[in-house]
């Protein structure tokens, strides 16, 4: 069986440097383009881009962002330290839709993905039709010394996955568990750290939230209750500073609803869809 | 939480030893006041005795409190104790010395501390 999912690269620049991306996508209709995790790549929407009830009414994209999965880092990377910054990840997320004539999207992302879908929210209302966060909130506390992940002692794959291990609902099912944290352990040197620069630092969107307006670009989120790092109290305390912000817990569920267990994401997720025309 | 039946549950566990394949050391493990020596060698957990109450030797030390633990072996947990991390974030388990052996060997100590956990009759 070949799935419907093409694969293709892209070269763009970010930030005035040459870049060449992976992006996967599958369907047609209204653009609904799908953002990772930290540490990950967009291998973590395969059963989004395989169910045709989704892919029947949209066009779904997911690129691997720079330093991730098939996507290279630029040029020169090997005498800097990645870091991921909030204008660096919006600058790349609406030069990506713009290279690939998405018109309005949809922008969904998970964790990350999920904190900046609410700057696109703040700053470019106008250019989406909505946004939709997993486990997203505008800020989170580190809990642990991050400098672990990135470490000559310790293996960075395997401390990636085990960081990260918990995060996945107990209920999970095992292949997609263990296919959730095999992402992870093939993540780039420093490139998950790096992330958690935005996500437990400079990321801090709080102060953004009261310029969402949600009659411009309507704003849903949706987090499993077994998600520890983003909690469902912090996916609320967000959504109460957003006037007509969405919010569904979902039972079960963890940090990468979408990889560890699609098939459960899936009764929360066609409703909210169903909201875009 | 029967403590002396890890080292044979460990054993017994499938993959578990090769997450420690590296690791040998003698870690602290303390719930509330109780504490423990795991003696470990290549993932192989050797005995869990009781720590000596004086000048007790150690490589790592992992700290539990009590009530968040007992939360944590509950089966099922409830979310957020579900996970050593999840008490990590909740500031109740602490990991103190030689850090990089329990950073290195994360699934190992994950997966042997579940092992406490009592399966539901």
């Amino acid at each position: 069986m070949i799935e419907a999912i093409t694969g293709r690269y892209m070269r763009l620049d970010l930030e005035g440097r040459a870049h060449r991306l992976y992006f996967e996508e599958a369907g047609q209709g209204i653009p609904l383009l799908l953002l990772h995790t930290a540490g990950s790549d967009g291998r973590q929407w395969r059963g989004l881009l395989n169910d045709t009830e989704v892919t029947s009414r949209f066009r779904c994209v997911t690129f691997d962002m720079p330093w991730h999965g098939k996507s290279s880092p630029p040029e020169g990377w090997e005498s800097e330290t990645y870091q991921l910054t909030t204008a660096r990840y919006t600058g790349m997320i609406m030069a990506v839709a713009q290279a690939l004539g998405l018109d309005r999207p949809v922008v969904m992302g998970c964790s990350i993905g999920g904190r900046i879908v609410l700057d696109l929210a703040a700053e470019h209302a106008d250019e989406l039709r909505g946004v939709i966060g997993l486990q997203s909130a505008a800020f989170l506390s580190p809990y642990y010394d991050t400098s672990w992940l990135h470490h000559p002692h310790v293996h960075g794959g395997e401390v990636c996955g085990g960081i990260v291990s918990g995060l996945i609902g107990p209920h999970a099912p095992d292949q997609s568990r263990w296919e959730t944290l095999w992402h992870y352990m093939q993540g780039g040197p420093g490139v998950f750290r790096g992330d958690l620069h935005f996500y437990k630092g400079e990321g801090d969107l709080r102060p953004k939230l009261a310029r969402i307006d949600t009659k411009r670009c309507p704003v849903h989120m949706l987090t499993g209750n077994y998600d520890y790092s983003c909690k469902p109290e912090d996916t609320e305390a967000t959504a109460a500073a957003i006037p007509g912000a969405k919010v569904r817990i979902m039972k079960g569920l963890g940090h990468f609803p979408m990889s560890e267990d699609y098939a459960a994401l899936r009764p929360y997720l066609l409703p909210v869809l169903a909201e875009f025309t | 939480m029967n403590i002396a039946a890890l080292p044979a549950r460990a054993a017994a566990a499938p993959g578990l030893a090769r997450w420690g394949r590296d690791l040998t050391a003698d870690v602290f493990f303390s719930v509330g006041d109780a504490a423990w020596i795991l003696a470990i060698h290549k993932g192989v957990l050797i005995s869990a005795t009781p720590a000596p109450a004086l000048m007790p030797s150690y490589d790592l030390a992992i700290r539990a409190g009590a009530e968040d633990f007992a939360r944590f072996l509950q089966d099922p947990p409830p979310p957020g104790w579900h996970d050593i991390m999840g008490l990590v974030r909740l500031g109740t388990f602490k990991v103190e010395g030689n850090v990089a052996l329990f950073m290195a060997h994360i699934f190992w100590f994950k997966g042997v501390l579940a092992l406490l956990r009592e399966p539901r009759a």
